[in-house]
């Protein structure tokens, strides 16, 4: 097994560990941090094939992996900043938290 | 591959399955805590110290906080959300059969293969991410630095907007 195929199996399995969690959790915060479990194995590929994948010979492009992982990682933190303040407008509103719960759009 | 590697690896993958299983939401922040830590230890073993470091300030530094602060203030840390059996059921067999895809994905790839196996780590060092982000990345920089501000802002209003009741009392 190369390292790169190591790397790449367990970010795979981090995503599916994030994935479970996302479907299966009924509270929203939980739904919240397996999206960004994902987004972790996400970025975790970015850097295996940073370090270990085949590269441009310009060495322009030898920083584009980690850029693109900063990049992903401020994404990252609006994407909570503004999840978690709708959960807890939801909250505010609905007085729970509760995915399950959460249905006044459902036909 | 280097034991390090497989250690951390087991020691993420632990906590982040920790932290999707685990009764009490407390509980499941704070090995999610672990879990963000070790995947930035592995940045740190691929030898991506910046970007490593960067997922340590962010995500254990801020994004946990945030996480904390949203239990808290949801109240919701006392109620046991254990998943319904038949969903947590299905939702486990559709992730292991997403693993499935992947790890078939991963292991027939002939571009995995072409990688030679022990290459010469590209170097990066801060250096050279400062002057990539002020030169050829300067733009998706701004880009960022607006949404940033923009998510901030709005992260704000949507959660402070004191919603007037119709009995007349505030609810919180």
């Amino acid at each position: 097994m190369t390292p790169l195929t190591a790397c790449l199996l367990v970010a795979s399995l981090l995503f599916s560990v994030g994935l479970a969690g996302a479907i299966t959790r009924r509270s929203a915060i939980l739904v919240l941090a397996g999206i960004e479990l994902m987004l972790s194995a996400a970025n975790l590929n970015f850097i295996a094939f940073w370090r270990y994948g085949p590269h441009a010979a310009s060495a322009n492009h030898l920083l584009t992996g980690v850029l693109f992982v900063l990049f992903s990682i401020a994404v990252a933190a609006a994407e909570a900043a503004v999840g978690l303040a709708l959960i807890v407008a939801i909250y505010r509103h609905a007085n729970t938290s509760d995915v399950t719960e959460i249905t006044e759009l459902k036909g | 591959m280097a034991v390090s590697f497989w250690i951390l690896a087991f020691l993420t993958l632990a906590s982040a399955v920790a932290a999707m299983t685990m009764a009490r939401l407390i509980h499941c922040a704070l090995a999610l805590v672990l879990a963000f830590a070790g995947v930035a230890t592995l940045y740190l073993n691929l030898g991506a110290e910046f970007a490593g470091l960067a997922q340590l300030l962010v995500y254990v530094g801020a994004v946990a906080i945030l996480i904390v602060f949203a239990i808290l203030l949801t109240r919701s840390s006392e109620v046991t959300a254990m998943p319904a059996a038949r969903t947590a059921f299905s939702g486990s067999l559709i992730a292991l059969a997403v693993f499935a895809v992947l790890a078939r994905a991963i292991i027939s790839s002939r571009l995995v293969h072409a990688a030679p196996a022990q290459p010469i780590a590209p170097m990066a060092t801060v250096r050279q991410i400062g002057e990539a982000l002020m030169q050829p990345y300067v733009l998706p920089l701004e880009v960022l630095a607006l949404l940033l501000t923009a998510a901030l802002i709005g992260a704000v209003l949507i959660a402070l907007r004191e919603k007037p009741s119709k009995q007349g009392a505030p609810t919180s």
